[in-house]
């Protein structure tokens, strides 16, 4: 069995994370994805963090994840013969993905309307920051600067603090995934009908009009010229928000009509035999919820969070424990499930990564190969693509093309 | 113009919260037939409103916009039809009522099965079972239907059992400790759906891959994705860090995880202000330095202080090394001006900047204006004329946009049950009448 993309081939001229996140989805899932490099590679591959520390553009954690069953094809698009490469490739390809700045495809004259006039059924679906048309199509973006602007970060954090973001590139891999639906789309388009488009696609817009909350803010704001705004102070209810434990955090939710198994939850204690904790509207009551966290508390530091998970998962409370990265990384659960994948890298030996997105009983997800060393498979795809040996070594003389 | 790239799929959408709910509108937006099934005795916890379909007048008065902001302030007659968490979520759907816990109810959802190419579900595990919806029931109704399941924890393992919205998977993959403030406790950290929205995304994704799987070969499949593990390469970075090299991160606030490879600084500053934060009016400009170029580019727009002529910050490991003299210093710097001024300015040097953009500015902005992000819509609900999203992307070459504003609540039960199914209007009172077909929750709710 292998992937259902398996009689798929993307032409990837992407880079950093938004872009090859999308065409990593089409080749974790069975496509041929050539990923065509600049000389030097992908400038993901000098983004840490680095095997051993050092940055090495062959020991890129960054990279190495984002970039797993690619071919790489090292290029250099400048040279009249490298275009040419790229136009054979196009002849055997089904779609082209880039992440340039607009305008540099046609200053490199590979614009859209060359590509049309000779693949007139293969799309081009273009990921950029802010679109091909708008104000700021010039702009520099970064993840903070995205979601910033596009993203609901205004509302997230602190009243009395400044905004703050979701970790690292959350938002360009958010980003990412809704570019996969687009290339998908297109793919679509092209095979079954026949037509070939570009895809302008805004990483700003994602976040404006899609993934994550921006549109509900917007919206609210256009009903009742209420905003949204960062919450004062921690929330913290009965049973509701995120309580230390004994040994981290947990997020719990019990209260309202869920409070009613909160005996249950907690061991039937003796300070909850009293009645009157079984009248809802207690939890309203704000003496009654600090009396509730004097003792809720001290069984709170008496229970780690994986018992406190337990335990509200037998009572049916929406809980998650906090775990820190090493405990997601030895999880029981999801190793059972058989969530880590092994990859075995020509410079790092074997490397434990997180595997499938999703489990397709068909077509299932497959690591065929780690990310690719910078030009590891220029010769193999030039090949394919007709070019014989002299043909390539002539290249990689004339430091048009890299062979390793 | 060419018809969309889905017209003619239909999808039997089962989904709701997020995840289940903005997958389809994904689908929907090019061009998919979705049909949303929805029970008007039964209330899917924030899927179409919160905290219920009946919403206290006082708790539209006060809150947060995008949890209480009702129109005109006034929860109105049916709520569930435009709650500002939820409505855009709707668009380009269809909406019909059928009570599939009753035996004719789901003997009518085998008949729509049968004529819909893939269904999907992301309740927690026990729903389906308990409704005897399972991927070996569906393809006796179609034998290549294309079935897709997507709770929490998905539907094996010790955690199959546990009930979590988005938030709490987060936690459970590590989010709660990689976010939120230098230093901060987790607690402190506001609720986010981030994980919600990248798995709808990539339902929509696995549901095309399954559908060009089946155009290929003739055979359907069942698609499992735990929300948990889906949610896992927004951490990716984090993971890879304790896979090479046994390091376990932790927040930085905005900082950049790439600060030692050139990214520093990198945060959110402050800018004058017409007012505070209490009124949603203080204004902040976001700042990441890429490279050694732009930290001379930035340099320059600053006018070259004294203190950025340090040589020791021209490199990324001697500013990431100086970040808390850096962070205060360009605090300094915003603070004398206007967060637009200094998006021009910064952008115009090539520096990565702008504004954190409240929620009441974005209709204003050039971008959204320019590239036609909200349309102005009615809805089947009287409540006036408001801009609502359009889909991320169009295909110049192929029909799109918006076909349907958001949907209400059974708006399409005449389609479903005349034209799909062909009922006659004797069957279809009964049909009423038994509770199946409504335009309105229950009042029993």
């Amino acid at each position: 069995m292998s992937g259902p993309l398996n009689d798929v081939r993307v032409l990837d001229l992407t880079q950093h994370i938004a872009g090859p996140y999308a065409t990593k989805l089409f080749a974790d899932f069975g496509a041929d994805v050539i990923k065509i490099e600049r000389p030097g590679g992908d400038p993901s591959r000098r983004l840490g963090p680095y095997k051993g520390g050092e940055p090495h553009p062959e020991k890129s954690g960054t990279f190495f994840y984002f970039n797993t069953n690619k071919r790489s094809v090292a290029l250099d698009l400048k040279e009249e013969r490298g275009r040419e490469a790229f136009w054979r490739l196009l002849e055997r390809a089904d779609m082209v993905v880039e992440s340039f700045r607009p305008g540099v495809m046609d200053s490199l004259g590979l614009g859209w309307d060359e590509i049309h006039a000779r693949r007139g059924d293969v799309p081009l679906i273009s990921i950029t920051n802010f679109g091909q048309e708008s104000p700021y199509r010039d702009y520099k973006g970064s993840d903070l600067v995205l979601y910033a602007f596009a993203g609901e970060m205004f509302s997230t954090g602190l009243l009395e603090r400044e905004p703050v973001k979701m970790y690292g590139t959350a938002a360009l891999v958010q980003s990412g995934s809704a570019a996969a639906t687009a290339m998908m789309g297109a793919l679509m388009a092209g095979r079954y009908q026949g037509v070939g488009q570009q895809v302008d696609f805004s990483i700003a817009d994602s976040h404006l009009v899609g993934v994550d909350r921006r549109h509900a803010t917007v919206i609210g704001y256009q009903y009742s010229g209420r905003k949204s705004l960062r919450s004062p102070g921690a929330a913290v209810g009965m049973l509701n928000g995120v309580f230390p434990c004994q040994d981290g955090w947990v997020d719990l939710q019990g209260g309202g009509a869920r409070f009613s198994n909160a005996r249950e939850f907690l061991g039937y204690p003796d300070w909850m035999e009293d009645e009157k904790w079984d009248d809802p509207a207690i939890q309203m009551n704000p003496e009654a919820v600090e009396e509730f966290n004097a003792f809720f508390y001290v069984w709170l530091l008496e229970h780690t969070k994986r018992e406190i998970w337990e335990a509200a998962r037998k009572v049916r409370f929406l809980c998650g424990p906090l775990f820190t990265i090493d405990e997601v990384f030895e999880d029981p659960n999801f190793r059972a499930r058989g969530f880590w994948e092994m990859a075995d890298h020509a410079e790092l030996g074997e490397v434990e990564i997180p595997g499938r997105p999703f489990l397709m009983s068909e077509t299932p997800w497959e690591l065929r190969r780690p990310a690719p060393l910078l030009g590891e498979h220029t010769a193999e795809v030039l090949g394919e693509a007709g070019y014989d040996a002299g043909a390539i070594n002539e290249l990689a003389a004339a430091g048009v093309a890299e062979v390793r | 113009m060419a018809k969309q790239p889905l017209e003619g799929i239909r999808i039997l959408d089962l989904g709701g919260v997020w995840a289940g709910t903005f997958s389809t509108v994904l689908l929907a937006d090019l061009g998919a037939e979705v049909l949303k099934q929805e029970n008007q005795f039964v209330w899917q916890p924030s899927t179409r409103a919160v905290p219920g379909p009946r919403i206290p007048p006082a708790m539209a008065q006060a809150g947060p916009g995008w949890v209480t902001g009702l129109p005109n302030n006034d929860p109105g007659e049916s709520p569930w039809n435009y709650h500002p968490m939820f409505v855009s979520l709707y668009r380009n759907k269809r909406s019909f009522t059928l009570d599939i816990r009753q035996p004719e109810g789901k003997a009518i959802l085998g008949r729509l099965a049968a004529m819909s190419d893939a269904v999907l579900e992301n309740s927690a595990v026990g729903t389906m079972e308990k409704l005897g919806i399972s991927y070996e029931w569906l393809r006796e109704q179609r034998e290549d239907i294309i079935f897709l399941r997507a709770p929490g924890y998905g539907i094996t393992g010790e955690y199959a059992s546990a009930r979590t919205m988005g938030a709490h998977l987060e936690g459970t993959m590590g989010h709660q400790i990689l976010r939120g403030y230098l230093g901060g406790d987790p607690n402190s950290n506001s609720g986010i759906f981030a994980a919600d929205y990248i798995a709808a995304a990539q339902i929509a994704l696995a549901i095309m891959m399954a559908i060009w799987h089946r155009n290929n070969t003739g055979k359907g499949q069942f698609i499992e994705m735990a929300q948990a593990e889906n949610a896992a390469a927004m951490f990716a970075q984090a993971y890879m860090n304790y896979s090479f090299n046994g390091e376990v991160d932790h927040a930085i606030g905005n900082r950049s995880i790439y600060a030692a490879d050139g990214q520093a600084p990198c945060g959110v500053y402050p800018c004058l202000s017409p007012g505070g934060a209490e009124t949603g009016d203080d204004r902040w400009i976001a700042i990441t330095v890429t490279s050694d170029a732009t930290w001379e580019a930035l340099r320059t727009v600053m006018g070259d202080p004294e203190w950025a002529q340090d040589p020791e910050l021209a490199t990324g490991a001697g500013r990431a090394a100086a970040q808390d003299m850096l962070d205060e210093k360009l605090a300094e710097w915003t603070a004398d001006f206007e967060d637009e001024d200094l998006f021009a300015r910064l952008q115009a040097a090539g520096v990565a900047a702008a504004p954190v953009l409240e929620a009441s500015r974005v209709l204003d902005d050039p971008h959204v204006q320019a590239r036609n992000l909200y349309v102005p819509q009615e809805l089947q609900d009287d409540i006036g004329v408001h801009r609502y999203p359009r889909p991320i992307y169009d295909f110049p070459e192929s029909e799109g946009g918006i076909r349907r504003p958001p949907v209400a609540f059974g708006q399409d039960n005449d389609y479903v049950y005349r034209e799909l199914l062909g009922v006659s209007d004797e069957e279809y009172e009964r049909l009423e009448a038994e509770g199946h077909i409504a335009t309105s929750f229950s009042e029993t709710l």
